[in-house]
């Protein structure tokens, strides 16, 4: 008698082999995509110099559009993460540095991206005077220069934050700094990284119109890309097309959210510092395939981790014999000199030019900036208190019901992704259709670029609300007012600090572009610095720029330290929730 | 353990202190003097506060001495590394690594390659029971498994020395019995190649339990207190008396931070000989303050609080205090936890007339260890003299010149009251006053 035939293990294999190779199949099909958009772009970037791009405004150019300003936008990151660590990665561990450094962050985080924008590109054109890639790197370090602070001040504040053993570890064992970078400093700021990446990125986006289109004195440059063809479309007044690129722009940010944000942050929760597992890890469909996709398995295998461990071992080597005398060389003494003079040099060459150039300024231009800064000023603050005015209600809300959260979470970050920049033209275009002016416009733009900083503060700060003391508010029966004055409030306060931070910060750059459009081939723009910026840019005059800009960095920074620093100081003295 | 072995570590007068921007000094921890000698375990054991992580951080060159030198192998640190590793409190693990990752790393950073490593790391944590668990990521272990990780990265590297800070403190009652066995198995069974184990605890019971030498730290600022010897079997038995009494005094170091109390063990015949031990030094008082005291107990039926008393003579406690010792000493008094009683002794000593309480003080001296060696070393000369340097020079042994002189002087005034010997300060010559009692003591 025959046995009834048992599928052999191998048919087994096969069937469940199908689903992973089909993945491989994407993943190389995807490396393949990636490498002739790649190509493709390049050979643009090395053609010669088109400073003004013929916009096309029919929708069928929008992938082409999309595809450049997403190769700008990655370029601009990846530029801005590496420069972020090593910017980081030195002010914590080079003291002398570090006193210069972190104040000077301060600084340039406080400085809008348009203020840059002369500087850059004059010193693209120098260097690129017949290519386009001059140009598109003038663009790109636009982008970065709005988004590596951020991600340095991240990078460097995890560093420090390290804890005294995991560091002693590092050093009783003897790690050399590269095994101490890749097994300490960059897995402890990961997460970090990650966060402010996305926000970054988000940045990015906010910023793309202007750093896609922009007039430089008599010049006009326009570059192919998705911000560009929004401007475009907003000068001709073309409600069509602005629509359709809204759409392409939130459709792209959504999808880069869902498909790298989600499996990054999935692939990030290995490097959560915990003792024990708190939550269930977040899952991401693309990290499971892409860890069993053959492809990046044999990528992995056969070159990053041997290429890894031969570079720990080569390194470790090194440390390992490294000579132990007192004092630096005679040739690293001479280096650190000649760095500091040219540093030095730098900086006083700097000043001697702006004074110079500042030495100029006449009155009236020094009243017109100060009641520049005064207006903006109003301005930034009547965003914030409408912000606050609905993202407390609604985030408390949120964050006291964690069902209501569950659906609610994700609807507001997709709400926050979108760049309020491409919701502008929209906005203004309706707001003048009722009789709104800029007035109202330039708020409404600096609030939807900054609300979500706060929302998503307060429902954090709502959800790690302790719940015995909810209880305690429900059986003492306070009333509604007593328990958002006694319970509420005092809660959420030191995240409420966090974002109103955040935001105040984000504000003040977004009034650079809230505050002067182009539409329908007029400009409007209304009293405030964020206006004389923008004006001061286009007609290429660097005096009032630079005098605009110093106001703009002195009253942030200022805010910072006085207003901010101190609110911070006391909702983590008084206000911290400790268990 | 041979006397002239060196040590593999040792401090010399290592000292950590801030300046405060107003250019006072805060000092955290008083020169030190440490050694670490290969074969031993070393507890150092004080309350938070005196330094005691500091001094650990410090001998391992990661954290730099304000002033003073750490040696290793008598080279200063900086020059080398030492080859230490540390059981840190809260483990200090990678948690983005696998528990294997986590062990492999130190060699790494030795530039051991893959496989050797990977052999080595098994190895070890197979030693320490984890056999199993290299997969694991640390966050999925329990408070003693992630402990024993620790242990194993230690471990792999082979170091001379293992240093220990507080290792057992953030663990269960459970997890700490059997890891503490599990390192003795260790440590006596010589399974592992360390050379010496340095610990740091507050947990006077760990120390006691474990090391077979203890440093007591004291604070404000951080300095060394004591240091002993623990003599006592593995395994250790905690109920035994030896182990509670050695418990009860370092207690006692501990909250009292004036002087030290009287050693709890017994010299044993060896140790005496030895001479290591110093004899129970004398309390700086006069014989007729004794009598005097002694009297004025004696209307005084019941036991007596030390301060109400002190308040009633209008005496400092600080005074009184050297009374009630050489009170104590000569067996006249008991004392029980801060009052004052006297003894059938004491009774009959204030009792007594002033020849009586000669011969009485007699009899109570023969308890008092010094008293006795001098008797002795003068009985054993044929002209029951002896030079006063003889004692002093045995003195100098264990007190500071001043003191040796100060220890010999009450000894004389004691003895000449007793009147069993006599001393003349300008020939320096010591001798008995009356006749050997035991003429066939012996040699």
């Amino acid at each position: 008698m025959e046995s009834a035939p048992i599928p052999s293990s191998a048919a087994i294999e096969g069937s469940r082999g199908l689903i992973s190779r089909l993945t491989d199949i994407a993943v190389f099909a995807g490396g393949l995509a990636l490498f002739y958009g790649v190509i493709t772009i390049a050979q643009t970037w090395a053609g010669p110099f088109r400073p003004a791009f013929a916009i096309s405004l029919s929708p069928w150019s929008l992938p082409q559009y999309a595809a450049y300003s997403l190769m700008r936008l990655t370029i601009a990151y990846l530029l801005s993460l590496l420069f972020a660590i090593l910017y980081g990665y030195i002010a914590a561990y080079n003291k002398p540095a570090e006193r210069i450094m972190i104040p000077l962050l301060d600084i340039l985080q406080s400085i809008p991206v348009l203020s840059f924008l002369p500087g850059v590109m004059l010193a693209m054109f120098a260097l690129f005077p017949t290519h386009q890639v001059g140009v598109e790197l003038g663009s790109i370090l636009l982008i970065f220069t709005g988004q590596v602070w951020n991600l340095a001040f991240s990078f460097y504040a995890s560093v420090k934050g390290i804890p005294r053993e995991l560091r002693e570890a590092t050093r009783i064992y003897q790690f050399s700094p590269w095994q101490r970078f890749i097994q300490l400093d960059l897995p402890f700021a990961a997460i970090g990284l990650v966060w402010n990446s996305i926000m970054a990125v988000a940045g990015g986006w906010f910023f793309l119109m202007a750093c896609e289109q922009f007039v430089l004195g008599s010049r006009d440059f326009r570059l192919p890309g998705l911000g560009s063809y929004l401007q475009t479309a907003a000068g001709a007044g073309d409600t069509r097309a602005i629509l359709w690129g809204l759409a392409a722009m939130i459709g792209i940010v959504v999808l880069v959210d869902q498909l790298v944000w989600r499996t990054v942050l999935a692939w990030a929760h290995k490097f959560k510092f915990e003792q024990v597992e708190s939550a269930p890890p977040p899952r991401s469909p693309l990290l499971a395939l892409l860890r069993r996709s053959a492809p990046a398995v044999y990528l992995q295998r056969h070159f990053a981790r041997p290429l890894g461990e031969r570079l720990t071992a080569r390194l470790a080597a090194r440390w390992r014999t490294r000579p132990r005398a007192a004092g630096a060389t005679p040739r690293a003494r001479g280096l650190r000199w000649a760095v500091s003079a040219l540093v030095l040099a730098v900086v006083l060459l700097g000043c001697f030019q702006g004074i110079r150039e500042l030495a100029g300024i006449q009155r009236a231009e020094m009243l017109h900036v100060l009641a520049g800064a005064g207006a903006t000023f109003l301005r930034v603050m009547a965003a914030l208190a409408l912000g606050l005015a609905w993202t407390v209600p609604v985030g408390v809300a949120i964050g006291m019901r964690p069902r209501l959260a569950k659906y609610a979470q994700p609807l507001a970050q997709i709400g926050a992704s979108v760049p309020a920049t491409a919701l502008f033209p929209v906005v203004l275009l309706l707001l003048i259709r009722v009789g709104g002016g800029m007035g109202i416009a330039s708020i409404l733009l600096i609030l939807l670029g900054t609300q979500w900083y706060i929302l998503f503060n307060v429902i954090a700060g709502a959800m790690a609300l302790p719940s015995d003391l909810q209880e305690a508010a429900t059986i003492f029966r306070f009333s509604t007012y007593d328990r958002w004055r006694l319970l509420i409030l005092p809660g959420i306060f030191p995240s409420l600090v966090t974002g109103l931070v955040t935001a105040s910060g984000g504000a003040w750059n977004a009034s650079v572009v809230a505050e002067y459009f182009r539409l329908k081939g007029h400009t409007f723009s209304i009293t405030g610095l964020g206006a004389i910026i923008s004006r001061a840019t286009d007609a290429g005059n660097f005096r009032m720029l630079l005098a605009a800009t110093i106001v703009m960095s002195i009253v942030v920074v200022g805010m910072h330290r006085l207003v901010w620093h101190r609110l911070y100081r006391l909702a983590h003295s008084r206000f911290k929730l400790e268990s | 353990m041979p006397p002239d072995n060196p040590p593999i570590a040792e401090t010399r007068a290592i000292e950590k202190f801030y300046a405060q921007p107003s250019g006072a000094r805060v000092q955290v921890i008083a020169p030190t003097n440490l050694e670490i000698m290969p074969g031993s375990f070393t507890a150092l054991l004080g309350p938070s506060g005196s330094g005691k992580s500091t001094l650990l951080r410090m001998l391992t060159g990661l954290v730099k001495p304000s002033a003073g030198q750490v040696l290793w192998h008598g080279e200063p640190l900086g020059l080398r590394q030492p080859d230490a590793a540390i059981v840190f409190q809260n483990f200090a693990l990678f948690p983005w690594l696998t528990v294997l990752e986590n062990v492999e790393a130190p060699l790494q950073a030795r530039g051991v390659d893959a496989a050797k490593r990977k052999k080595n790391a098994l190895k070890i944590l197979d030693t320490v029971g984890l056999d199993g668990t290299e997969g694991a990521y640390p966050k999925e272990l329990s408070g003693g498994m992630k402990q024993r990780v620790g242990f194993a990265r230690a471990l792999v590297v082979e170091p001379e020395v293992l240093f220990m800070d507080e290792p057992f403190s953030a663990l269960d009652v459970l997890s700490v019995e059997t890891l503490r066995n599990e390192l003795l198995e260790l440590w006596l069974g010589r399974k592992i190649p360390t050379k010496a184990i340095f610990l740091v605890t507050h947990n006077i019971e760990e120390a006691v339990l474990l090391a077979d030498r203890i440093i007591v730290l004291g604070r404000n600022p951080g300095s060394i207190r004591t240091q002993f010897g623990v003599n006592l079997m593995h395994p250790r038995d905690r109920k035994a008396p030896e182990f509670t009494r050695l418990v009860d005094y370092i207690y006692k170091i501990l909250t009292q931070p004036g002087e030290l109390p009287p050693p709890p063990l017994r010299p044993s015949p060896e140790t005496a000989q030895r001479a290591a031990e110093p004899p129970a030094p004398l309390p700086h008082t006069r014989p007729s303050t004794v009598a005097g005291f002694v009297e004025i107990l004696l209307p005084r039926q019941s036991a007596q609080d030390i301060y109400v008393l002190a308040d009633d003579l209008g005496m400092e406690v600080d005074d009184l205090l050297p009374i009630i010792d050489a009170s104590v000493l000569l067996g006249f008094v008991r004392v029980n936890e801060g009052d004052i009683e006297l003894t059938a002794a004491g009774r009959a000593f204030a009792e007594a007339d002033i020849q009586d309480r000669k011969e009485q003080f007699r009899e109570a001296i023969q308890e008092v260890p010094l008293l006795r060696r001098i008797r002795r070393g003068l009985e054993h000369q044929a002209k029951h003299e002896l030079k006063d340097e003889f004692f002093l020079d045995v003195l100098e042994e264990h007190y500071t010149d001043k003191e040796a002189q100060r220890q010999l002087d009450t000894a004389v005034s004691w003895g000449r009251y007793a009147e069993i010997f006599d001393y003349d300060a300008d020939s320096g010559k010591l001798w008995l006053t009356e006749p050997a009692e035991n003429e066939s003591v012996e040699a």
